[in-house]
């Protein structure tokens, strides 16, 4: 007896969910082992996760709250990840375009909201770009690889966030706490509908759409998902891969960097060490879940906020780690890859 | 001389985790598979090996324990790449959360202890040299395992019978499946291997560097050595340059901050993630062709036998 694999003609979107449903079930009981083995009952901790995602109104509000820097940057990533240029210093540059946004409320504040806000929001969106930007020059001029300056770029931009928080921005009222001082009121992002969710939401829902049509409805998406498929075709074709590498990290980078000062203009108000709890690595997984299907990610960031939230209650109603989350993360991305297999295989026992 | 002494004998120790990384990806990507998974399995490393020392009672039952769990790990990654051809980079990214999330789960109870730890040894007679004794043979017997280490691959890789099935296993797995080489199988023992070593490279940081756990303590050092074996162009004695390089830029900003330096800590922090960059570009742009001829060039490419044309 042996096993083979057979090649699938085509994978219907049924099929397709329900690989994907199976996996992150499979995901989740091989997580609840884990808590087991660790001592943890893993029906409590699911409980609490449930409960605290989406126990309530206000809870589904927080659940929402996490899920829109998640979704921003999954957005950005997205394009990189078309192209098969693997993006994955999100993380680093919506701290720098929070940090950009912040030095524009510092040193330029004005009184009208949206002039104040339109400010931050350009000097956030160059910078972003802008970090993400070298690392796709780097890759187009000497191919050096994206994943790696990416990732140190990440490092830097967090311990350029402490410089600033700890050194000369630290607001000297608040008694040795690393944080600015509180933004001014036109530099607010408004909040809707009595949560803490804010005006971000609505640039979310445009820039999917927009995503959505730039990557599957216009010429330049489809150039870049040809050389995500098929570089020496893209290059038989006449297309540009290098020159694209650079624009497409930066727009990349400049959508999160816009995720970085919805952060700290919508939710704190203030820039702090610390503020992004990860949100570049999660959008990651986001991304990968949804097919790079920019759509499908509004979805997607909204369960994996819930993840997001259920690890900070799993920290303050059991005292496990914050990172205890990022096990369900990379069990769910473990399992999902694996599932793909059988997406696109069908597995036969042969006799004999 | 007398003065930078101490921050040579310091480099050596602080890029020995560096190295040991780097040494166990450069074994796997030369087999053709590639594992972004470092940072998570140096951390589940420094764990597990901080936890056997402490219930072993001994740091070489520790370091065993972490090749171990290190070879578990490899073990799904090959499983996921090999056999189920995932994509690499993905399951690389699965790793490094899951061992993150993992080991600061499991390392709760262990925040704050420590343990006595693998103490250094001088060599007899050759730590007496002038200079090199100091900086290479009064340290311990993880850097001396390392040294080794080096020139057994070097020697394996381009001097032996299965060296060589490896290499081909990751240059032109087609043709070394033609000469009727296990190809899977070769990647799946390398890929265990290597992962093995990088595990042993974070246990180096728990077991012999600081001799406590941390959450997070590897802080990098799994990118960074997968930024090595790029700058080593995939050759173990060029790694080992690469990882006290490093390890000399680490040493050299934590004596400054130690010195009370007017450059704030967390600029000077930046220090070693920048000099990755820097290195990696280089490299990149003053050798790019030599990259690009050393690079497996079947790195990261799933093989079924069963697709042959």
């Amino acid at each position: 007896m042996r096993l083979r694999a057979e090649k699938r003609i085509d994978s219907p979107a049924w099929m397709t969910f329900m690989t994907t449903a199976l996996s992150v079930l499979l995901a989740l009981t091989a997580g609840g082992v884990f808590l087991y083995l660790q001592g943890v009952s893993p029906f409590a901790a699911y409980a609490a996760i449930l409960k605290s995602a989406f126990g309530s109104g206000y809870d589904l509000s927080e659940t929402a709250v996490k899920a829109l820097p998640l979704a921003i940057v999954s957005l950005a990533v997205m394009l990189s990840f078309t192209m098969l240029v693997w993006n994955i210093g999100g993380e680093g540059q919506a701290l720098v375009g929070a940090l950009a946004a912040a030095a524009v409320v510092r040193y330029f504040p004005v009184g009208s909201k949206p002039a104040m806000l339109s400010m931050m929001a350009l000097a956030a969106v160059f910078a972003g770009g802008f970090w993400a930007g070298i690392a796709g020059l780097l890759k187009a001029k000497w191919n050096v690889n994206e994943i790696i300056t990416t990732l140190m770029l990440n490092y830097i931009a967090m311990r350029l966030l402490e410089y600033f928080v700890y050194g000369p921005w630290r607001d000297p009222s608040s008694l040795g706490f690393p944080m600015t001082k509180p933004f001014i009121a036109a530099a607010r992002l408004p909040s809707l509908w009595g949560t803490r969710i804010h005006m971000g939401i609505y640039a979310l829902f445009f820039l999917t759409a927009v995503m959505e049509i730039l990557l599957w409805r216009t010429r330049f998406g489809y150039e870049i998902r040809v050389m995500g498929d098929n570089a020496r075709a893209a290059r038989y074709a006449g297309m540009d891969c290098m020159k694209k590498v650079v624009g497409v990290m930066f727009i990349s980078g400049a959508i999160a960097g816009f995720a970085g000062m919805c952060e700290v203009s919508g939710l704190q108000g203030r820039l702090q060490s610390g503020f992004s709890a990860q949100y570049g690595y999660t959008a990651i997984i986001v991304a990968w879940l949804s097919h790079l299907r920019p759509s499908l990610s509004l979805i997607i960031a909204f369960l994996m906020g819930a993840l997001l939230v259920g690890g900070e209650a799993l920290q303050i109603g059991m005292g496990l780690p914050m990172a205890s989350a990022q096990i369900l993360q990379g069990l769910i991305l473990f399992f999902v890859l694996g599932g793909e297999f059988f997406q696109n295989y069908r597995v036969r026992i042969d006799a004999g | 001389m007398e003065t930078l002494l101490p921050i040579f004998v310091a480099a050596v120790r602080s890029g020995t985790p560096i190295l040991y990384a780097t040494l166990g990806e450069i074994l796997t990507e030369k087999a053709g598979v590639m594992n972004l998974g470092l940072e998570g399995i140096m951390l589940m490393g420094a764990l597990s090996g901080f936890a056997a020392s402490l219930w072993g009672g001994s740091p070489l039952i520790g370091l065993a324990a972490a090749f171990a769990v290190g070879a578990c790990l490899g073990l799904i990654h090959a499983f996921l790449s090999v056999t189920l051809g995932s994509n690499q980079v993905v399951c690389g990214l699965a790793m490094t959360m899951f061992g993150g999330g993992a080991s600061a789960l499991a390392g709760r109870s262990y925040i704050g202890m420590t343990i006595p730890g693998l103490d250094s040894w001088s060599i007899p007679v050759i730590s007496k040299l002038p200079v090199i004794g100091r900086i290479f043979f009064s340290q311990d017997i993880m850097v001396y395992a390392s040294f080794a280490l080096v020139f057994l691959m070097m020697f394996f890789l381009h001097r032996t019978r299965p060296g060589m099935n490896l290499r081909a296993a990751g240059d032109n797995p087609k043709a070394a499946d033609a000469m009727g080489l296990p190809v899977a199988g070769i990647r799946y023992l390398y890929t265990v291997i290597g992962a093995g070593l990088v595990a042993l490279g974070g246990a180096y940081m728990s077991v012999v560097y600081n001799k406590f756990w941390a959450e997070g303590m590897t802080a990098g050092r799994g990118w960074i050595a997968v930024a090595m074996v790029i700058f080593a162009i995939w050759n173990p004695l060029q790694a080992a340059l690469g990882a006290y390089l490093f390890g000399g830029v680490e040493t050299f900003q934590l004596r400054l901050q130690a010195a009370g330096a007017r450059v704030p800590a967390p600029l000077l922090m930046m220090l070693p993630y920048l000099m990755t960059i820097l290195v990696l570009l280089f490299i990149s742009a003053g050798k790019g062709h030599k990259v690009s001829l050393s690079a497996p060039a079947a790195l990261g490419i799933p093989f079924y036998r069963e697709e042959r044309e």
